[in-house]
């Protein structure tokens, strides 16, 4: 489902003397459906770069990004939107909403835009919200004022609510109690099982155990330092 | 699928002054681009060139219309044009005193735009204005009460319902949110989101306010000095900027 072949990254700040920072080089690596993968490395190494270039959300300067058969790096923004749409999810560390929208419309919405019905689709909300114990009382409100744990397990049923092929997962479990942490790794099982491809990232080393496959050190991809 | 609106080349001068130059896109229905940029870099001379209120030097505007299919604007006789602005075309205005006639009633504001269009059934009209003002979740007792006795934000709410009521296929919107206390633009930004996907209609939204881009828009695009100097998704735009100048613009907001 995925396939990253001689991917290169780096960052030019233009305002700050043009400072290039090499982050990676010469990656390939694959994930097939069905597959839990986790990237691993030290903080810094690239693997919150890895996945939002995956998702499209930072441009590759090098190499081949292939989703679902589409090359990310060559898409256009309209082809990118269509994928994230109907195969690509991204479970992303922080929720980003627009205020005032009910929280079980924000869970029900990525499946409202591929054009579920109204039912249907809030029924899958309600479904997610229950077993992430969100209290019903909070269904109605804006999830912008809810803690920080609660916004996240909205953001997972929000996540899930479509069953995408592909899944990206930025720290799925942080901050989560025993409890929520459970169903959510009961979650990514099920998706697994369904058959989606899975990228995550989990400082979780237990949840990590459970839920991946392999590892992909991203640390590999880091470019030689010029002597 | 067609583009709704392809837009080529378009410069427009003011003298020696460059409004804008070198502008092209393509547009899709349903798609939301976002135009941002600092203060004179071009974006309302841009969109008066495409929303045929200013006649740009050069380029072409091509719509695609819903009888002949695609046809440059620019070429059009003035009358149609100006159907087509009273049809398929909205123009939220910044400044909502210029989008509203503030000596007629709220009601009669909406009702104006359904009759330039045809409606003559005095109590459909009333009946279709009332539901608007309600979308726009503004208290239909306030129905015959002037724009003039309204807060901002009303207003602001009012203008959109004027322009929307004849359900237009394009949007332009000149900082829609500007001058409006932070709590009243989200629900404005929630309402607007609302009605395009509810609509499905396709929007050109002017502003400086990076966040409103990120909740509304698809697709970014980046003026400065009258140039687009960078255009993609918007989430790449904002978190990956390739060009200096977005670089700066980003890192000057504190969270976006
Ligand atoms: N938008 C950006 N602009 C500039 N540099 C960036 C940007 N995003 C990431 N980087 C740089 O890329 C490198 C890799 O960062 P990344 O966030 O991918 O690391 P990570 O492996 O996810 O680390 P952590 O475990 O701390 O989250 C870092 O040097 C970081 O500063
Ligand atoms: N009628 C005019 N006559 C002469 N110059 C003009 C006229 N209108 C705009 N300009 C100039 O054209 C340039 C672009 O102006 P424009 O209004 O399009 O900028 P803008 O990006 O909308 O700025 P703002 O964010 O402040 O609204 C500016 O240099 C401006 O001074
Ligand atoms: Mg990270
Ligand atoms: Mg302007």
């Amino acid at each position: 489902m995925i396939t990253v072949t001689d991917l290169g990254k780096s960052f030019t700040l233009h305002n700050q003397s043009s400072a290039v920072i090499p982050v990676l080089e010469g990656a390939n690596f694959s994930v097939a459906a069905g597959e839990c993968v986790a990237l691993t490395g030290e903080s810094g190494a690239g693997k919150s770069t890895v996945m939002r270039i995956l998702y499209g959300n930072y441009l590759a300067q090098a190499g081949r990004v292939v989703v679902n058969g589409l090359d990310i790096t060559t898409a256009t923004p309209r082809e990118i939107l269509t994928l994230r749409r109907e195969v690509l999810g991204y479970v992303s560390q922080f929720l980003c909403v627009v205020p005032r929208v009910p929280t079980l419309e924000v869970v029900a919405e990525p499946l409202l835009s591929l054009g579920v019905a109204e039912d249907a689709a809030r029924a899958r909300a309600v479904d997610l919200l229950t077993r992430l114990r969100i209290p019903e009382r909070l269904w109605q409100l804006s999830p912008t004022t809810f803690s920080g744990g609660e916004q996240q397990r909205v953001n997972i049923a929000r996540g899930f609510a479509h069953r995408y092929p592909v899944l990206l997962l930025d720290e799925p479990t942080a901050s989560l109690d025993a409890q929520n942490r459970e169903t959510v790794l009961t979650l990514i099982e099920e998706a697994k099982a369904g058959g989606a491809a899975i990228v995550g990232i989990f400082h979780d080393l237990e949840a990590r155990d459970r839920v991946a496959d392999r590892a992909i050190d991203v640390s590999v991809f880091t470019p030689r330092k010029i002597a | 699928m067609t583009p709704l609106l392809q837009v080529r080349n378009i410069e427009k001068r003011y003298g020696a002054r460059i409004g804008c130059a070198d502008v092209s896109f393509d547009l899709y229905p349903g798609e939301v681009l976002g135009i941002v940029g600092e203060s004179g870099s071009g974006k309302s001379t841009l969109l008066n060139c495409l929303a045929g209120h200013l006649a740009p030097d050069q380029g072409e505007v091509i719509f695609d219309t819903r009888a002949d299919g695609p046809r440059d604007v620019r070429q059009m006789p003035e009358a149609e044009r100006r159907m087509l602005s009273r049809t398929d075309w909205a123009f939220v205005h910044q400044n909502p005193r210029d989008g509203l006639r503030m000596r007629v009633s709220a009601g009669g504001n909406v009702g104006e735009r359904l009759m330039a269009v045809g409606a003559r059934h005095y109590g459909d009209i009333r009946q279709t204005a009332g539901d608007w003002l309600t979308k726009v979740e503004i208290d239909t007792a306030r129905m015959d009460d002037r724009p003039s006795a309204f807060s901002g934000g009303m207003q602001q709410r009012l203008q959109i319902a004027r322009n929307l009521v004849t359900g237009p296929r394009l949007v332009f919107m000149d900082e829609p949110t500007g001058g409006l206390d932070v709590s009243v633009q989200a629900r404005l930004l929630d309402l607007l989101r609302g009605l395009v996907r509810r609509m499905g209609l396709s929007a050109i939204i002017v502003t400086h306010d990076l966040a409103v881009v990120r909740l509304l828009a698809d697709r970014l695009m980046v003026m400065k000095s009258g140039h687009v100097v960078e255009t993609g998704l918007t989430d790449q735009v904002l978190d990956d900027p390739q060009h200096a100048y977005t670089q700066l613009l980003v890192s000057s907001v504190l969270q976006v």
